[in-house]
Formats: structure tokens, C-alpha cells, sequence
């Protein structure tokens, strides 16, 4: 069991170890739904909302089963992860139309988004308790909102201004995200 | 689709359809572990292995996968692999193992192998699929390296812990944190551009002076 305090560990995976712009996890959905500040936010609402469920099915699958099976844990998760975002597919269209229209494509897309496995096998490396993985996975997700919205209006900004040919496209994309991530390493100082 | 030789479903992958480079995928891994050199090689040989099993395993089973279930069979290949990489790189290189940490297990999300089971495995023999296999490991390989070796040498000062530099070196510090990855990405994006873009406006030079 870590010992750290709830705040420090919400506050660690929003900013500080903001799991797109620190550790590269999430980083598909990043470049690819970036170009809209509209769909970013949808796409961060949507990623916090799986990684909540990821978060405390993976401290379900922990407690009662994996205990007496270490072995099993990557491709439990995998299984796990896969098959609640096709239940909270399914969910979604059933109980709000709307909802899922507004997700669209971005739901099914999120098995393979290494940030909600990611969650899943840090939480158990760190041994995070229930409530603990519950403040991660809240925090990580606000983070990863964040670094989407932020990187989408910047993106937007940057549409009609002249840049050189050969930086059109992912490059720009990958310096705009380093100079992000750069302004991130300022808050190191605050734990 | 345009048949291809074995030679070139080999070739292909490792540069004119690199993985990271070209297509985009396996961006994560690319990123965050290849803050040395020594990391970037444990991880591109793990990934190596993952993908050359998994597409001789998902092309010799092709017939008995049933199309609708096709993708979750991939991905359980896949986990079974990354399961078995894990474990032989906690036995065999236990430093590298605890560097690389929860990147291990992160290869089951990497695009890039599922990508070239879909693509690639599911249609073709064997034989073909290793290559085709083999060719992305190296081209991924070759990427990792490449960003691992500008990072560490620009970073630390040396290569493979090796000096460069002596002591008077100041080493840029923003190169190995997380900062330094998609600068150095960027970079080498940019610079491909821009041969890219030379190459064009030979071309269209020559094809002027000749017509």
C-alpha cells in the first residue's frame, strides 16, 4: 500500500506527471484530435470517464483474482479494457443518443489508447488502494483534458499563420508538444 | 493491392514504411524509453520478438480465426507474447527490465504491431508475414536508436555510458526528460521534410530541363 496523501497523488497525475505531456502515454489521440478544441474537450470528457471504470475494475481484478495469478495481469487487463469500452458503448447509445453521437468514432477507438492500460498497470505497480486509484484516475484524466485543450487551441492559433512547408503536419505538432511539455517542467517544484 | 516480392515486403518496413518515422505508430514506446541508448536497444529487441511471434502465430491461424472476433484474437496473441518478453527480460536483464518498467506492458497497446497483423499477417503466408515482420522490427529498431543515441549523446555526453565529450562538455539536460523526446522527434521529422522537399524540387528540375 503507497502512503501518499490523496492530494499529492491527484495533483501528481493532473500536472506534474501529466501522463501525455510526461510519459507519452495517450499520445494517438493526441496528435490525431487535436485539431479542434471543441472535439479535444469531448475526447478528454470521454477518456476520463473510461479511465474511471478502467481504474476501479483493474482494483477489482487486483484484490480477488490476480492475487494467486501475477502472470495473468497483462492479458487480464487487456481483456478488461476491451471489453468495458464495448459495455460502455453499448450503455451509451442505449441510455443517451445524444451522448454517443457526440463520442462518435473516439469510443471505440479508446482500447487501443495506451493511456487507459497505462492507468491500469500503474496503479498496480504502485499499489494504490481503492480510493487512491480513484483520485488517479480522475487526476489523469483532467490531465490528459487539459494537454488535449491546450494543444487544440494552440493548433488553432497556429492554422493560419505561415509556417515553413516542411513544417506543416506532425512535426510542428511534436516541437508544439515539447515546448508544452517544457512549460509542464515547471511544475515539478510543486510536490 | 499491388503484389509485392518477399525482398520487398522486407525492405519496406524498415524504411520506406518506418514505422515511427513515416506511419506514426508505436509513438509511445519511441518517446518515452529512449533516453539511452541502452534502453531503446532492450525495448526494440522486446518489441522485436512480440511482433515476429505474434505474426507467424496470427498468419498460421489465419483460417481457424473467425472475422468478427479477429481483432480481440490479435490482441490476446499479442498479450500472451508481451507476457512471455516480460518475463525473459526479468530474467535475463533485470536492470533494463526495472528501467523500462511499465513500458514492458505497454507494448500490447503498441499500434504498430496490431496494425501489422490486421494489414499484413492476416492475408499472407507465413514465410511472408515473418519478413514482413522482421522488416517493421528492424525499421522500429532503427528509429528507437537513432532518437536514443541523439538523445543520450546530446544529453549525458556519452554514448552507451561511454565519455565522449571529457568533462568540459555541458550536457543538455532538456534532452532526457520528457521535454527533450518530442524536440528531438520533432527534429528529425523537420529534417525529413526538408530532404523531402529538395528531392521534389530536383525532380521537377530535371523533368524540366529535359522536356
Amino acid at each position: 500500500m503507497s502512503d501518499q496523501t490523496l492530494f499529492s497523488i491527484f495533483f501528481s497525475a493532473m500536472v506534474v506527471n501529466n501522463f501525455t505531456l510526461a510519459m507519452f502515454l495517450g499520445l494517438c489521440p493526441f496528435m490525431g484530435v487535436s485539431a479542434r478544441v471543441e472535439t479535444a474537450l469531448r475526447m478528454g470528457l470521454a477518456n476520463i470517464f473510461v479511465l474511471v471504470l478502467t481504474s476501479l475494475s483493474a482494483w477489482f481484478l487486483n484484490t480477488y483474482i490476480l492475487e494467486s495469478v501475477p502472470y495473468l495481469r497483462i492479458i487480464s487487463f487487456i481483456i478488461v479494457v476491451a471489453s468495458l469500452v464495448q459495455i460502455v458503448e453499448m450503455v451509451v447509445k442505449k441510455l443517451s443518443p445524444t451522448l454517443f453521437r457526440a463520442l462518435g468514432i473516439f469510443l471505440p477507438l479508446m482500447t487501443t489508447n495506451c493511456a487507459i492500460f497505462g492507468l491500469a498497470i500503474f496503479q498496480t505497480n504502485r499499489g494504490y488502494g481503492f480510493f487512491q486509484g480513484l483520485t488517479f484516475a480522475v487526476g489523469a484524466g483532467l490531465g490528459l483534458t487539459l494537454a488535449l485543450v491546450l494543444m487544440a487551441s494552440i493548433r488553432e492559433s497556429v492554422e493560419f499563420s505561415d509556417v515553413p512547408d516542411i513544417a506543416k503536419g506532425t512535426g510542428l505538432v511534436l516541437i508544439i508538444a515539447g515546448t508544452l511539455s517544457m512549460a509542464f517542467m515547471g511544475f515539478a517544484g510543486l510536490l | 493491392m499491388r503484389k509485392t516480392t518477399a525482398s520487398q515486403d522486407f525492405i519496406r518496413g524498415i524504411w520506406e514504411e518506418n514505422p515511427v518515422l513515416i506511419q506514426m505508430l508505436g509513438l509511445c514506446p519511441a518517446l518515452a524509453v529512449t533516453n539511452s541508448v541502452a534502453n531503446a536497444l532492450a525495448m526494440s529487441a522486446a518489441t522485436f520478438f512480440v511482433i515476429c511471434c505474434s505474426s507467424v502465430l496470427v498468419s498460421s491461424c489465419k483460417r481457424f480465426i473467425p472475422k468478427e472476433v479477429r481483432i480481440s484474437a490479435y490482441i490476446l496473441v499479442i498479450a500472451t507474447f508481451v507476457t512471455l518478453a516480460d518475463m525473459l527480460l526479468q530474467a535475463y536483464a533485470p536492470v533494463q527490465h526495472k528501467e523500462l518498467g511499465a513500458f514492458i506492458a505497454l507494448i500490447v497497446v503498441n499500434c504498430m504491431i496490431l496494425g501489422r497483423q490486421e494489414a499484413f499477417s492476416a492475408k499472407n503466408n507465413v514465410y511472408r508475414s515473418l519478413l514482413d515482420a522482421i522488416g517493421t522490427g528492424i525499421g522500429f529498431t532503427i528509429a528507437l536508436v537513432m532518437m536514443g543515441g541523439f538523445r543520450e549523446i546530446l544529453g549525458t555526453g556519452s554514448f552507451l555510458e561511454f565519455s565522449l565529450f571529457g568533462p568540459n562538455f555541458e550536457p543538455w539536460v532538456i534532452m532526457v526528460l520528457p521535454a527533450g523526446g518530442f524536440l528531438t522527434l520533432g527534429f528529425i521529422l523537420l529534417a525529413m521534410g526538408f530532404f523531402e522537399q529538395r528531392k521534389k524540387a530536383k525532380q521537377a528540375q530535371t523533368a524540366e530541363a529535359s522536356s
